[in-house]
């Protein structure tokens, strides 16, 4: 390709004018309390951007150039303006993609989703079984997801995405995922749990083993068709790149505006560090996006640190940064599970209880009272 | 594989943004997202759809005729992810 002999990640770290991957979460509500929601969410916020705010978002998102946004939340379908949103988006270019654990896709929303030009839908899952799926994401989630996929195949809404956190218990259902997908000409999604939210709680027992991170690449190795939000980088190390963009895009080339029009670097550090202003400041969100001191700094060439004199370094970029913050670790050196093993030997030096807390917390916490087994 | 003979356009679901080191470009239809990172390869990109063929597009864009057969292949591969079409 004529130009630069330089990478395309390399160009990606010194930033973009605007980002490629934009999520916006639209409520801290939400009718489930998954144990590792990265927003901890469960009621709305008072504080919430009204209609019209969010509105004059789509028109910035349009003026820069923006293609398509990520909406999420908590459930952003409860929100009851939510398909004005949607549809205005849409109507203004920007295109849309919603994540939604389907209990609000009845058979008459599956059809109007399947008339709108531009728009995807992600279902998600944490389990190919319900029992696996409903002790993360709550009793009957499972059940509620799957008649939402089945109302949007009768749709004939054509391949929408199954989206799963990756854990240690549902590693062994990869097949079976890859499986459901393939029922019902769905798109499989695969995504990296964080130690964000309420997954500060869980992520410790949680979290894929050293051995399931290997079987993990190898998988995706061998499926380049999975999706996978480029949130496994820190697998590359093991050998040949997984396709996407092998870098933190943190504040460079992603970012997130949470439901009260705080934007932060990215959807897995809602915490004040990593706050860098907020849509409703004056200037908006471009202002935020191209001005704030906390996005410059992230996209000045970075430390290797104590990864410097590890071989992996260009292959894992010393991963994700929010699994780092949020389990104590410095951000210059090795991810919580970096497949070297360098992680493991950093979480036993951190002092317990110092890691930082997420927050702040925009819905009361909720935890999943869980049945004894058996 | 493109003809350079022959006219080329934008595909008219690409919206093109540009960026320091170039553009993105976005593909309404397959949701794909290609960069483009070369100001040079922007401009004859932008420029394909006012000409008669794309050897006629990489003259009025100056490009040297050493750098034409690099610019092709970029073309090529534009053409292969929808970016560019024939007119």
């Amino acid at each position: 390709m004529p130009g630069s002999p330089s990478r395309l990640t390399d160009d990606l770290k010194h930033g973009l004018d605007a980002p490629i991957c934009l999520t916006w979460e639209l409520t801290y509500g939400c009718n489930l309390a998954c144990v590792h929601c990265l927003s901890s969410s469960g009621r709305r916020d008072p504080d919430e951007l009204r209609t019209d705010e969010l509105l004059r978002v789509v028109d910035e998102l349009h003026d820069l150039q923006v293609f398509y946004v990520n909406i999420g939340g908590g459930e952003p379908t409860i929100r009851p303006d939510f398909y004005d949103v949607v549809d205005y988006a849409v109507s203004r270019g920007v295109g849309v993609k919603f994540s939604t654990n389907g209990s609000t896709i009845t058979p008459e929303k599956a059809q109007r989703l399947a008339a709108t030009d531009y728009l995807d839908v992600q279902i998600s899952i944490d389990g190919a079984l319900a029992a696996t799926n409903d002790a993360v994401r709550g009793d009957g989630s499972y059940a509620t997801a799957r008649r939402a996929m089945d109302h949007l195949a009768e749709a004939g809404f054509g391949p929408f995405k199954i989206s799963v956190v990756v854990t240690r218990h549902n590693v062994a259902e990869l097949d079976a995922f890859e499986a459901l997908a393939a029922h019902y000409g769905a798109q499989l999604r695969l995504t990296r749990l964080r130690p964000s939210g309420r997954g500060a709680d869980t992520w410790a027992e949680l979290h894929p083993t050293a051995g399931q991170q290997v079987e993990l690449y190898r998988w995706l190795v061998d499926r380049p068709g999975v999706l996978t939000g480029d949130s496994f980088f820190h697998l590359s190390a093991l050998g040949e790149p997984l396709p996407g963009l092998n870098l933190c895009g943190a504040g460079r080339v992603v970012c997130l505006i949470d439901p009260v029009g705080d934007v932060y670097a990215c959807p897995f550090v809602l915490h004040p560090e990593f706050r860098a202003g907020s849509v409703r400041d004056p200037g908006g969100f471009a202002h935020v996006w191209r001005g704030s001191e906390l996005f410059r700094s992230l996209r000045e060439p970075t430390s290797a640190g104590a990864c410097a004199s590890c071989g992996a370094y260009d292959a894992c970029q010393g991963g994700c940064m929010a699994s780092k913050f949020f389990t104590g670790l410095p951000l210059d050196g090795p991810d919580p599970e970096c497949v070297r093993g360098f992680g493991e030997a950093a979480l036993a030096a951190v002092a317990a209880g110092s890691a930082p807390v997420p927050g702040p917390v925009h819905s009361s916490p909720v935890r999943l009272v869980r049945k004894p087994a058996g | 594989m493109i003809d350079p003979a022959r006219p080329y356009g934008l595909d008219p679901q690409v919206a093109l943004r540009r960026e320091p080191f170039g553009a993105l470009a976005y593909h309404y239809g397959n949701r794909r997202l290609t960069f483009l990172r070369s100001p040079d390869l922007v401009r004859v990109v932008q420029d394909l759809g006012r000409h008669d063929s794309v050897d006629e597009a990489l003259a009025g864009s100056g490009v040297a005729p050493a750098r034409w057969p690099a610019f092709r292949a970029a073309l090529d591969s534009l053409a292969e992810s929808e970016v560019i079409r024939a007119r």
